[in-house]
């Protein structure tokens, strides 16, 4: 019996140290929920280093952001370095479990809600000097519950891309770029020839989204409190463009047998297509042969529409040094410095005042920026990524589907998270 | 481990029947042990049972992905996340019905395909009379061994619009399909092809975990079709590898008495090599089982769960609810429940596959006729 209990108590030993040992292994790791709040007023201030992390394009963005930042470090005297980084969601979930996330870092629209409803984001928006520069639909796009949360960073809309040669080619002018949804759907009609669609255009909300802002539709409203995926407007978009879909003047990139929009567009598998800027880049690369020209989308029923999409400078709450990280992302976001990223790859000023250089500069792609004064944003609540995602599954089926009983799936679905 | 530990105490307790253990050639035995097996109790802790332990923590409460879910302010909410996923009636709930529905027709080909072709293949390259049997082990073992990311993107090269496999169709004359872009499932597609585009009125009104029962059995789809063939291909050649080994541990007595009472090929395959394979059966099976229950690489870098939804599986849902939604809790819900159906299966398989006696039927039929009393 004795003998028994020493037994037990050497197992119950060696079992707490081993514990114990796994105990302050981990330690370090999931030590503090944090030492700073997360609302507006004052910010941590330390020597630490920044870290800066982003979700790169490539090389180009790479470089351009690690010189920038470099340029910053050294006029400041803060130290701070670039991570690219290969899955920016899950490496920057990682950093906000272990209290140790990078200290300014690429936010994604439908990634914020999210972060801020936990508490992970630093709402610094109004702290910046140069706030009242951004388009005010960014700063909308970027608020949660009324807190103005990050700078925008870059942006772009949607606009119509028309390939200049099959244009001329079905006998089309410059008189003939459409203005309205007849127009549109004429165009592409006498665009549509052989394995050539008229416009072939990503099947999912971020695309159709378009149509649904030029006929007076949205999915959430305005002030972001009120579901209304099923209103007439949205309708008698989903009903245009499930037409066109229908007599195969309109099609999908991925019923061609494209990825998406830019590619069907490069391979001339549609003369026109629906993007934002970054299919300059794209074409420039792939398909430098193709010629083309962007135009504005044509008005719907109630006028011009288009989405936009941008990305912030999200700094972390429980960053040890918010002052430097502020002072960066205002040095980032300065229209200087904005029109280098630009010049560098591509995107296109979040700050008004960059805007005139911009379009000198960049004379082909105004109507990006015009769309700015129309656009609208993608919704932004907790848990609307899902919601649009399921949206977009939709979709796909939209040329037998019925678009009422789409868009009311989606009210109910949208219902269930914006209250 | 233990009893190795066990047996040592014991002996070194005998020579001192006071009971003391500081004294004797064997003390401190005991505690050697533990030290030696400490690494691996550390080992399998830090990273197996602590990770486990958190995690299923982690479906009980509400953390929200910032600071260590120990951290004070986490509260236990029961079954919340369970429910929502079960029971909640909204998108949560659809989605992952979709992701069971997709999965468990993944499982239902994919298991019984691999298993039948890797067999039908270690049988084809252990006979004897076949030349360069190295070769074509080699040759079909490849797959397994090269990195399923890049499968992946050979399977979407030759599975593309203008690729490869639909180029051999139309060469024979077939159209080619949108392979990874068709949400269509296909016992759908075969049903519309007799003219059924609806299901009765039971089938489409009644729903199981938000989907249903008519969508239940949609089968799965063009795309999901294709991810099926690419299972096969790339896990055949390890399941070959261990019917392989079986095979050669058959003594070819059996086989050769077989032949001697007049047994045909075929007849020798199943009543003699066959139930000898059953312990390797039951291995892959079981492997098979869990693989295809938590199939994540091929989605995550091939289809992302489209077309439509209908490659999610949950172990793909799993991950996105909880990176990219931040609903931890929800994420860590359906890995256990996963994992309670990965038991459940093997368990379920375990009892199929269990030694019985030879039924009366079976025994009749060894018996010459005319003796059956």
């Amino acid at each position: 019996m004795k003998r028994h209990t020493a037994r037990t108590l050497l197992a119950a030993g060696g079992t707490v140290t081993a514990a114990a040992l796994l105990l302050t292994g981990c330690g370090s790791g999931f030590s503090g929920g944090g030492t700073s709040s997360s609302g507006a007023g004052d910010l941590t201030s330390s020597k630490k280093a920044l870290t800066v992390m982003i979700g790169s394009s490539g090389d180009a963005e790479t470089k351009a952001v690690q010189d920038a930042v470099a340029a910053w470090s050294k006029e400041s005297g803060t130290k701070a370095s670039v991570v690219a980084a290969t899955d920016l969601a899950q490496q920057l979930s990682q950093g906000f479990a272990a209290s140790t996330p990078p200290d300014v870092f690429y936010l994604s629209t439908d990634q914020i809600a999210g972060y801020a409803s936990n508490g992970s984001l630093k709402a610094y928006g109004d702290m910046l000097k140069n706030k009242d520069d951004f388009y005010p639909s960014l700063v909308k796009n970027f608020t949660v519950d009324g807190k103005f949360y990050c700078a925008p960073k870059d942006f772009s809309t949607l606009q119509l891309i028309i390939n200049t040669d099959l244009w001329t080619k079905a006998g089309l002018t410059d008189a003939d770029i459409p203005t309205t949804w007849d127009q549109l759907a004429s165009v592409a009609k006498k665009l549509t020839t052989g394995t050539t669609k008229g416009l072939v255009f990503g099947g999912e909300y971020a695309r159709i989204g378009a149509f649904m802002a030029q006929a007076g539709g949205r999915l959430v409203s305005a002030d972001g409190k009120k579901a209304e995926a099923n209103s007439d407007a949205n309708v008698e978009a989903l009903t245009y463009v499930q037409q066109h879909l229908k007599d195969g003047t309109f099609a999908y990139a991925k019923d061609v047998g494209a990825g998406w929009g830019g590619e069907a567009f490069g391979k001339q598998l549609g003369a026109m297509t629906i993007e934002g800027n970054w299919i300059t880049g794209g074409l420039q690369s792939d398909f430098p042969n193709v010629k083309y020209k962007v135009a504005e989308l044509p008005a719907g029923p109630k006028g011009k529409g288009t989405l936009q999409f941008t990305n912030c400078w999200g700094m972390a709450a429980d960053s040890p040094n918010q002052k430097a990280a502020l002072d960066l992302i205002e040095y980032l976001t300065t229209a200087k410095q904005q029109l280098a990223f630009s010049k560098a790859f591509g995107p296109m000023p979040s700050v008004q005042s960059a805007a005139d250089t911009w379009k000198s500069d960049n004379s082909a792609l105004v109507p990006f920026l015009t769309g700015a004064d129309y656009a609208q944003g993608v919704p932004t609540t907790k848990g609307s990524a899902d919601v649009v995602t399921d949206f977009n599954s939709q979709l796909e089926g939209l040329k037998t589907g019925d678009p009422k009983a789409i868009l009311e799936s989606v009210q109910s679905n949208l219902e269930a998270i914006v209250k | 481990m233990t009893s190795t530990v066990d047996t040592a105490g014991k002996r070194a307790s005998a020579p001192s029947p006071g009971g003391s253990r500081s004294r004797g050639i064997h003390r401190g035995e005991g505690a050697a042990g533990w030290l030696f097996v400490l690494p691996v109790i550390l080992i399998l802790g830090i990273f197996l049972l602590i990770p486990v332990l958190m995690a299923l923590w982690v479906s009980f409460s509400d953390w929200s992905g910032r600071g260590s879910p120990l951290a004070p302010g986490v509260k236990f909410i029961g079954l919340d996340n369970y429910a929502q996923i079960t029971t909640g009636g909204g998108l949560q709930e659809r989605d992952f019905g979709t992701a069971l529905r997709n999965n468990a027709w993944y499982v239902v080909l994919v298991v019984p395909l691999q298993t039948a072709l890797s067999l039908f293949l270690a049988v084809l390259v252990s006979r004897r009379i076949l030349r360069a049997r190295g070769f074509f082990r080699t040759a079909f073992y490849f797959p397994s061994v090269t990195s399923s990311v890049a499968i992946t993107v050979l399977w979407l090269f030759l599975f593309s619009f203008a690729g490869p496999v639909n180029g051999i169709i139309q060469g024979l004359g077939g159209t080619g399909h949108n392979w990874f872009n068709d949400p269509r499932g296909i016992i759908h597609v075969a049903l519309g092809k007799v003219g059924i585009a609806n299901g009765p009125d039971w089938m489409v009104h009644n729903t199981f975990l938000g989907i249903s029962w008519w969508e239940w059995w949609a089968g799965p789809s063009v795309a999901m079709c294709a991810l099926i063939l690419l299972a096969v291909f790339t896990t055949s050649g390890t399941f070959m590898l261990l019917f392989i080994a079986a095979l050669q541990n058959i003594g070819y007595e059996l086989t050769e008495a077989g032949l001697m009472d007049g047994a045909n090929g075929w007849q020798r395959f199943w009543r003699i090599t066959l139930p000898q394979l059953r312990p390797t059966l039951f291995t892959v099976i079981t492997l098979g089982l869990i693989g295809c229950w938590q199939v994540f690489d091929q989605i995550y870098t091939g289809t992302k769960g489209g077309p439509a939804k209908t490659t999610v599986t949950p172990a793909y849902l799993s991950y996105t609810s909880a990176f990219q939604n931040q609903d931890w809790g929800m994420g860590a819900a359906i890995a256990f429940i996963l994992f309670v159906i990965i038991i459940a299966f093997t368990i379920f398989q375990r009892w199929a596959l269990r030694d019985r006696p030879v039924s009366k039927r079976r025994i009749r039929a060894y018996q010459p006729k005319g003796v059956r009393s």
